[in-house]
This record gives structure tokens, C-alpha cells and sequence, in this order.
């Protein structure tokens, strides 16, 4: 199948590729997309890939997205692929890398943690041989991170 | 003078050597904590923020700050209801610690340690932070072990609750730095979580009975089984019996053999194991004033 019959081809923007199937909304979610945003998103699911089998695709018209909020979506997979687009060329490609930490996407697991409290703290994790583990309480989320990820408004009352 | 540490918030930040310094340190303190006094710490304020009830961590690090001479303010529980009503944490400390030269914190929320940390002025030890960390008792089992034992052949059963215990969790870490054996015994649904497991790698054996190795090992540290960890009363009392330390038990382990618990202790150790020199507890718990002068004295700057 041809993905161009999915979703065409954009004039400038960011394209984001290879996202492991299914997990486009929380690509979404971690980008911030919501009722709010006024660019043109367009995504598609589990469209075959010659790379990765299935994969989610996501793009993102006139909006060049910065790398450290992409880096963010390597905490889903670590096989995304950003295209940024100008004039419809690919005029960067780059592999998500997961930075050393991850400030206010992520909410902490533990009920307990003081980060899930009115305190005025984002909520924190540094990277540690891949997984995540909470700069306050030392939690480490070593599987279904998406399932973690904070709703848009969420963060921006945490975030002060 | 620097100090090795600005803060003390959890045992991982600490290395062996910064351990170790704190061990002999304390050391030199062990006299003016017998009931004697210095004035090394005169003019220092300490205040002790106790968001939960912990007399005696409260009263321990009360003791070792006045006998250095310093003086201490408390704002206890009550207190803390009253006056900060919807306060955040962040802002009791911002206040407190433009009165104060250190806070000693305890609080409820794990991370809040951490999280004081970041917004005051002074100093923050954590006295114990919910079920996360508690550096001070960790350093006085450490150093319960150096003074009372070997600390260079630690072989330790560790006995009862290992996976609530917050102790335990935290020992467990320090003794990792000082290459222990170490044995497991536990109830199995009170067995220690996977993810310390996996930090102690091969110095780890889990053994089903305390008889089994009790001529093999030369401390034995016990924790509390709380009743609410049961789902009915009987099955509380069959386990918790099985786990209690005696006298008879004690026969066959080594001479040096030393018994230690946080306290407070319920039934977990015969009162008869007290009058042996097995018993340590009371010593550890008094080996708190030492050790907490040392890192009273350290995070001021006068180590």
C-alpha cells in the first residue's frame, strides 16, 4: 500500500515517523497537541512499514517542532524519525534521543511521591540505563511510560 | 572548613569514603555524647520540622545538637496543622530556613526531603521521608556494625518485614558498598522487592529458616511484622512467632554474635536476649547521638 494515499505529502512542518503502532495519540499528548491547536495535524495508524513492519505516522503542518520537545517522544520508542520539511524537502532527519531528563511530561507512579501534591515542582525523572526514575522519590517506571504521560492543562499548572 | 556534603537527603549520595569519614567522626564524638558537651556548634539554631510524630529521632538529633553546644527550635505536629494550613512545603521552608542555620525534616510524602532541599537556604538532613529514605539511622546501623562488629567481614541476616521496611531498604544499599553476605528471612509475603534484589547481585541468599544459617552469620538485624500486613489476626500471630528472636536461639551462633533492631520493638526479640551481650539495640539507638553530631557538625561546616 501506498502510505501517500493516507496522508499526503507536506509543503513545510514536522514529520514524525516510525512511532511503534498505536502510540500516535500519546505522540500527541507529549507534543501537546489538543482542541487548542490551530495547525493542521494529520496521523495515521498502523500503516505498513518496510522498517519496522507497523508503524504510526504523525505530521505537524507549519509548525518546525524544537528537538528537545521531540526528544521527548523517544520515551515511547526509540525508533522515531523527525523530518523537518520546508518547501517540501526534507531538510533534517534525525532518530529521537532520550535526553538525561525528563522535566513535566511524565507524572510519578507513586501516590506517595511529592511531586503528585500541590507543591510548586514539576514533576522530574532523570534517565538511568534507559528508564525512568523520579527525582524525588527515586520511583522507576520501567514499563508502559505512556501510561504516565500528563494531560496538557495538567502540566501547565504544574509547571510555574 | 567544606563540607563533604551541603545536604544529607538519601544514603546513595554518600560514597565510601564520605561513609567512612562520617563513621570516624562520629567516633570522636562518642564522648561529649556520653553526657558531656562542646561548643563547637554554639550560636548554631537547628530546627527540627517534624511533620509526623518521631520522638526519638526528634529527641536524638535534639541531643546531639545541644551537647555541641547549639541550640534547637521544634515545630512539631501540632503546630504544623495549625499555623500552615495550605501552606505548601516549599514555603514553610523558604520561612523556616531564614531562622535557622540547618532543618532536620520529617515528613509523610516520599521525595519531600529532596524537595526541601531545593528551596532552603541552609542545610537539609532528612530524618525519614514516608516510606523512602532515612540516611541518619542508616549511618547509626553502619556505624552500630563498625564499632560492635567487623565492618570489613559483614555476613547479616536480615529478619522480618524486608519489603515494607524502609530500613532495611536502606541498609541494604549501604551494605552494598561494603561488600556483606547477606541473608534474607522472611515471611513469604513480606520477601524484599525485586529491584534491591537485583542491586545486591550475588551476596544474596534467601533462607527459610534463621536456625538454618545462625552459625554463619555475626549480626542479626530485625525488623518489625506490623499486623496490618495481615489479611487476619491468627495468620499475624503464626507468622510474627515464627520470626521472634530467643535466647535458646542464640546459643548456637557465634560469641560475637550482635542482635540489632530500629525500635521500637513489639515481640520481634525475647525480652530475655537483653540481658545477653548478643543485644545491641539499646546501643544502636544511643549510637544515633554520636553519628548525628557528626553530620550535624559536617553540614555546618565544622567537620
Amino acid at each position: 500500500m501506498d502510505k501517500g494515499l493516507l496522508i499526503q505529502k507536506i509543503k513545510d512542518g514536522t514529520v514524525i515517523d516510525h512511532i511503534p503502532p498505536g502510540k500516535a495519540l500519546f505522540v500527541l499528548k507529549i507534543l501537546g497537541i489538543d482542541e487548542n491547536t490551530r495547525e493542521i495535524v494529520s496521523f495515521a495508524m498502523n500503516v505498513p512499514s518496510s522498517k519496522i513492519g507497523i508503524k504510526d505516522i504523525v505530521k505537524v503542518e507549519n509548525r518546525v517542532i524544537g528537538e528537545e520537545e521531540l526528544n521527548k517522544i523517544a520515551l515511547i520508542g526509540r525508533d522515531v524519525t523527525i523530518n523537518i520539511v520546508q518547501n517540501y524537502d526534507v531538510v533534517k532527519k534525525f532518530k529521537v534521543k532520550l535526553p538525561s531528563e525528563v522535566i513535566g511530561v511524565v507524572k510519578c507512579p507513586n501516590p506517595s511521591c511529592i511531586s503528585n501534591t500541590s507543591e510548586p515542582v514539576s514533576y522530574r525523572f532523570v534517565v538511568v540505563d534507559g528508564r525512568l526514575k523520579c527525582h524525588y522519590c527515586g520511583k522507576i517506571i520501567s514499563k508502559d511510560v505512556e501510561k504516565w504521560i500528563v494531560k496538557e492543562d495538567v502540566k501547565r499548572e504544574k509547571i510555574k | 572548613m567544606m563540607s563533604r556534603f551541603r545536604h544529607l537527603i538519601s544514603i546513595e549520595e554518600l560514597s565510601k569514603g564520605d561513609v567512612e569519614y562520617i563513621l570516624s567522626k562520629a567516633d570522636e564524638f562518642e564522648d561529649i555524647a556520653k553526657k558531656s558537651f562542646s561548643d563547637i556548634l554554639k550560636g548554631k539554631l537547628l530546627g527540627n520540622l517534624f511533620f509526623e510524630p518521631s520522638t526519638r529521632t526528634r529527641m536524638s538529633f535534639e541531643t546531639a545538637m545541644k551537647r555541641l553546644g547549639g541550640e534547637v527550635i521544634n515545630l512539631n505536629t501540632a503546630e504544623i496543622s495549625s499555623i500552615a494550613k495550605g501552606e505548601t512545603l516549599a514555603d514553610t521552608i523558604r520561612v523556616v530556613s531564614g531562622y535557622v542555620d540547618t532543618i532536620v525534616i520529617r515528613h509523610p510524602k516520599e521525595g519531600s526531603a529532596k524537595l526541601a532541599a531545593e528551596f532552603s537556604e541552609v542545610p537539609v538532613i532528612n530524618g525519614g521521608d514516608g516510606a523512602g529514605q532515612h540516611p541518619t539511622q542508616t549511618l547509626l546501623d553502619l556505624y552500630t556494625i563498625w564499632k560492635e562488629g567487623d565492618i570489613n567481614d559483614i555476613r547479616i541476616a536480615l529478619v522480618g518485614d524486608l519489603k515494607y521496611s524502609r530500613t532495611v531498604h536502606s541498609l541494604i544499599k549501604a551494605l552494598s558498598l561494603f561488600n556483606a553476605e547477606i541473608y534474607l528471612v522472611s515471611p513469604e509475603a513480606l520477601r524484599l522487592p525485586i529491584q534491591f534484589r537485583e542491586e545486591l547481585g550475588n551476596n544474596v541468599v534467601e533462607v527459610d529458616s534463621l536456625e538454618d544459617i545462625i552459625g554463619e552469620i555475626n549480626v542479626i538485624y530485625v525488623t518489625r511484622i506490623q499486623k496490618e500486613r495481615f489479611p487476619d489476626l491468627d495468620e499475624y500471630h503464626r507468622v510474627a512467632g515464627s520470626y521472634r528472636i530467643t535466647r535458646k536461639m542464640l546459643e548456637n551462633g557465634e560469641e560475637n554474635l550482635i542482635v540489632m533492631h530500629p525500635l521500637p520493638r513489639v515481640d520481634e526479640i525475647s525480652p530475655e536476649v537483653d540481658a545477653t551481650a548478643h543485644a545491641m539495640y539499646f546501643k544502636q539507638a544511643f549510637y544515633g547521638v554520636p553519628v548525628r553530631m557528626a553530620i550535624l557538625s559536617e553540614v555546618m561546616g565544622y567537620g
